[in-house]
């Protein structure tokens, strides 16, 4: 087991590979399909200009991602009524949705680690090499365990997103992942998709 | 008639939070079949731990709480208006209380509901009328992960070679999982129907999901085929959450439907390892839940 603090430097991302447990500590951010879209259109490909608090949204984020680490995850938030926010399920989402956008969202904002299920594909395991950075897999479903690892909910954005799509601001302690891509171009991901596909030919080829 | 909107909220939460006892038992027996001190058997043994705290807790087993599908059989004299309000009126307030996340959202403007509700499909209520005195309410949460990972084919199917008859079948579910690999959150349970039109047929893939783990289906030819698709699937190594190994798929169920002549579907409906399903039986003004 790796023990990771946030934020993350080059070297440490390097040493990572795919197989690796993790136990991540620090402050990192919430954020999924309505965020990873309003970041590429509005401040990355600007097809869509800025509205509302977007730009000193943006200024706020900005910090909290170089060198940080994006979640995907829409959590189950308790405190809505008070704003005493406590996360009460929180496991990742399906990350491959994320694939058009990722990439360049590593990029721009220097993130050094994606977490959610399911891995990516090609364009960001390239930007994984580029920037460097890693996809770190953490356990669908396992959100009663995860939410536990969450410590404190330090604040929130674009909240009228709603509350799964909202970009929440949490600092964890020992949040648990395994690395399945790397920034050295591996991807378990890849490998059990093509073992699996040679099975499965194998399969339909039997009467 | 009977206010039930306290009985269903229990449902509700018992549903999010404490997995059935087969399912659960299911993966119990396959952490023993995974190597130790794999990244698959990990996995599950997270997977386990999170059933039991999710249980204690009463926390969500995941914060993905899905659909909320409910089917109510109902005997004479119910009024199916008053209870659609009490359906909606326990999942507004398991809303509030953190058992569901807020999960409808307008298609159009992206505003979530912030309740449940939304729509004359959100929460999805099916009504039935039945003989006897005893009201019956099935709930599945069926998160989005593993519903994105369902597929549906018309077969003939060129690219799988897969023709019109249970042959055609195996091949186009056994793509299907391979397609899904560990996206739909596997271990998963696959409900199959063949047949219908291409509502009826996802609908019937999903109520398939209904049934038990381990019972056998009453058709002697799709329990074979139920069976040789859960190994085959398994032989795959896609794996628990797809870090590899032996455990892919924990069942699968297969329905038939009457179908067109020029059509003949199969749907495959994916549920993830949090197959959170629940029974509430209503009989003389109490309820018992399974």
């Amino acid at each position: 087991m790796r023990d990771l603090q946030i934020p993350i430097d080059d070297d440490t991302i390097r040493s990572l590979k795919v197989g690796v447990p993790v136990a991540l500590s620090g402050v990192m951010l919430t954020g999924r399909d309505t965020v990873h879209k309003w970041m590429v259109e509005t401040f990355i490909k600007k097809i869509r200009q800025p509205q509302g608090d977007d730009l000193q949204v943006y200024q706020a984020i900005k910090p909290l991602l170089e060198g940080g680490v994006i979640y995907h995850c829409g959590p189950v938030v308790a405190g809505l009524d008070s704003g005493e926010y406590r996360f009460v399920a929180a496991g990742p989402t399906t990350s491959i949705r994320e694939e058009p956008y990722q990439g360049d969202v590593m990029r721009h904002f220097n993130i050094k680690a994606v977490i959610g299920k399911g891995g990516m594909g090609t364009k960001t395991l390239a930007a994984c090499q580029e920037v460097p950075g890693v996809y770190l897999h953490a356990v669908g479903g396992a959100a009663s365990l995860i939410a536990q690892t969450v410590t404190r909910v330090l604040g929130v954005y674009k909240l009228d997103f709603g509350v799964p799509e909202a970009m929440w601001v949490i600092e964890v302690k020992d949040f648990p992942a395994v690395v399945t891509m790397d920034a050295h171009g591996a991807s378990q991901h890849a490998v059990v998709e093509q073992q699996s596909k040679a099975v499965l030919e194998e399969l339909l080829a039997k009467p | 008639m009977q206010d039930l909107t306290e009985p269903i909220l229990e449902l509700v939460r018992l549903a999010a939070t404490d997995l059935p006892p087969d399912v659960e038992a299911a993966l119990r027996a396959s952490v023993e079949q995974e190597e130790p001190g794999s990244a698959a058997r990990g996995a599950l043994e997270t997977i386990i731990k999170n059933v039991e705290l999710s249980r204690a807790n009463s926390t969500p087993i995941c914060q993905d709480t899905g659909t909320p599908i409910f089917y109510v059989y109902y005997p004479e004299g119910w009024s199916t208006r008053k209870l659609r309000a009490q359906i909606e009126a326990a999942v507004v307030q398991a809303t509030e209380k953190a058992y569901l996340r807020p999960n409808s959202v307008d298609s159009l403007s992206g505003k979530n509901s912030g309740d449940n509700l939304g729509g004359d499909y959100f929460p999805s209520i099916h009504f039935e009328e039945v003989e006897g005195e005893t009201l019956t309410i099935d709930l599945m949460l069926k998160g989005g992960g593993c519903e994105n990972v369902g597929a549906q084919y018309a077969l003939p199917n060129n690219r799988l070679d897969a023709g019109r008859d249970l042959a055609g079948v195996r091949k186009v579910v056994l793509d299907a999982v391979h397609q899904a690999q560990g996206k739909g959150c596997a271990p998963g349970i696959l409900g199959v129907a063949i047949g219908g039109d291409r509502g009826s047929s996802y609908y019937a893939s999903k109520e398939t999901l209904f049934r038990q783990i381990d019972d056998a289906n009453p058709n002697p030819e799709l329990d074979a085929l139920e069976e040789r698709l859960t190994g085959e699937a398994n032989q795959m190594g896609i794996g628990p959450m797809g870090f590899g190994g032996v455990t892919t798929v924990l069942g699968t169920r297969i329905t038939s439907l009457n179908r067109l002549p020029a059509s003949y579907f199969v749907s495959v409906s994916y549920m993830c390892w949090a197959y959170r399903r629940r029974r509430m039986t209503w009989t003389t003004g109490a309820a018992s839940y399974e």
